[in-house]
């Protein structure tokens, strides 16, 4: 492994938490002005985990501590795989393992809401599974490795042979970001309601503990996007920022839709898309 | 300075109001007022819930609800009560089944009168409320360590 995959590895443990806190904090503030509202400040994702890490740890079932912990330790992994340059299919099966082990804890507390929150997790999963794993079959086609540092390397953006593959990774990346459409276990917004049952159970340090490691996975997932416009470095970043906010508008325009559309549009939009796309650059390219 | 007191996550919980004060409480969420700038987020969920806002007096019916959300709650946490019926019962006092003010059954740390509460009455209770939360959380954390 060479010293500059060491150093990004290195970055993504220590600032993946900073930007996930802060894109969290800026969601919140532009969802805010799209509702007409000041909102929050900027800072706000920082002081509420602070705060639910200084709160009481009320525990339902004890290997809930334990799978929410191996949540956090997985998708740490799952990013450092990734920033590390290795092979992307162990990036997506580690990804895999740590979304289980949260389903897992939700399953664990035994309250309604909590076990329909994991079940909508599960069916979530279902949707976007098959599109995950289009996405290293596409760039493998495209450039033959599936090591993250050689895909980079890769000379022309794989936008270019991929745009189908692209459109329906963010279908799906709707999905991971929890963004309103398709934010049927957790969401954002509805505090009170069934949508945010995956979380029921879990209080103070869990909670927060959830909380960075879905700051982790949104850098993660946006790293992905990076990927398909990696020679250009600063159209990375910038497609990244614009695809982020891209989703807040739709979260915020969207109502929220019913598992049976989640499932068939996904499937749909990964056969269509990133079949189609696939299918198109075996006839082609060979 | 302290997290909690940038962050109150609250419960709402509705005894046998009117309907007049809980109105009220959720005009404070909306855009006119949005009390989401102070971090407040109205969660629905007392095992993330820092603050109980409980309008309408207690009954037979809700006493076991209302001790159960305030058990549920991870400590330090405060209670305020919202309203005439939620400090004494107000006007439903004399009903057959009415007990009295929510401070007949949990420790009520602030009363915000009002009949209804108005929204920036209500603002300025949980504003009170989080320097007791604060206190709350130091007398905590003292007791655990
Ligand atoms: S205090 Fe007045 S407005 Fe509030 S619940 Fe009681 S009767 Fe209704």
């Amino acid at each position: 492994m060479s010293t500059s995959c060491l150093t990004s590895g290195l970055l993504y443990l220590l600032l993946a938490p900073l930007i996930g806190g802060l894109i969290a904090g800026l969601d919140r503030i532009i969802s805010a002005r799209m509702q007409t509202r000041v909102g929050p400040p900027i800072w706000q994702p920082f002081y509420d985990v602070c705060k639910l890490f200084s709160k009481e740890h009320l525990v339902v079932n004890r290997s809930q501590t334990l799978f929410v912990f191996g949540l956090f330790i997985f998708m740490i992994i799952t990013g450092l795989l990734f920033f590390t340059g290795y092979d992307l299919l162990l990036v997506i099966f580690a990804f895999t393992l740590a979304s289980i082990l949260l389903i897992l804890a939700a399953y664990k507390a035994g309250s309604p809401y909590s076990f329909i929150g994991a079940e909508r997790e599960l069916m979530q999963m279902m949707a976007y599974e098959p599109m995950v794993l289009l996405v290293p079959i596409g760039i493998y086609m495209v450039t033959k490795t599936f090591s993250v540092a050689e895909i980079v390397k890769y000379e022309t953006p794989l936008i270019y042979y991929l745009p189908g593959v692209f459109i329906g990774l963010l279908h799906i990346l709707t999905i991971k970001f929890r963004k309103s459409p398709f934010d049927l276990s957790s969401t954002h917004h509805a505090h009170q309601e069934l949508v945010k049952g995956l979380t029921t159970e879990f209080s103070g340090p869990s909670l927060a503990l959830i909380e960075i490691t879905h700051w982790y996975e949104n850098v993660l997932l946006l790293g992905i996007i990076f990927l398909f416009f990696a020679p250009i470095p600063w159209v990375g970043v910038l497609a990244a920022l614009l695809i982020y906010f891209l989703e807040i508008m739709i979260d915020n325009s969207f109502a929220r839709m019913k598992w049976e559309f989640l499932l068939k549009s996904s499937w749909w939009m990964a056969l269509v898309f990133g079949g189609g796309n696939i299918l198109l650059l075996m006839l082609l390219k060979r | 300075m302290s997290s909690i007191i940038k962050s109150p996550w609250v419960i709402h919980y509705d005894g046998s109001s009117c309907n007049g004060c809980d109105i009220e409480v959720l005009a404070a969420l909306t855009p006119r007022f949005d009390v989401e700038r102070f971090g407040i987020i109205n969660t629905g969920n007392p095992k993330h819930a820092d603050i109980f806002l409980v309008t309408g007096s207690v009954n037979e019916q809700n006493i076991p609800i209302v001790k159960n959300i305030y058990e549920q709650m991870p400590d330090p946490k405060v209670v305020i009560a919202i309203g005439i019926c939620a400090a004494t019962g107000g006007i439903f006092k004399e009903c057959y089944n009415v007990q009295g003010g929510v401070g007949e059954v949990i420790p009520v740390d602030v009363y915000v009168p009002g009949c209804a509460a108005r929204p920036e009455a209500i603002i300025d209770g949980v504003v009170k409320a989080l320097g007791i939360l604060q206190k709350k959380q130091e007398e905590w954390k003292a007791k655990v360590s």
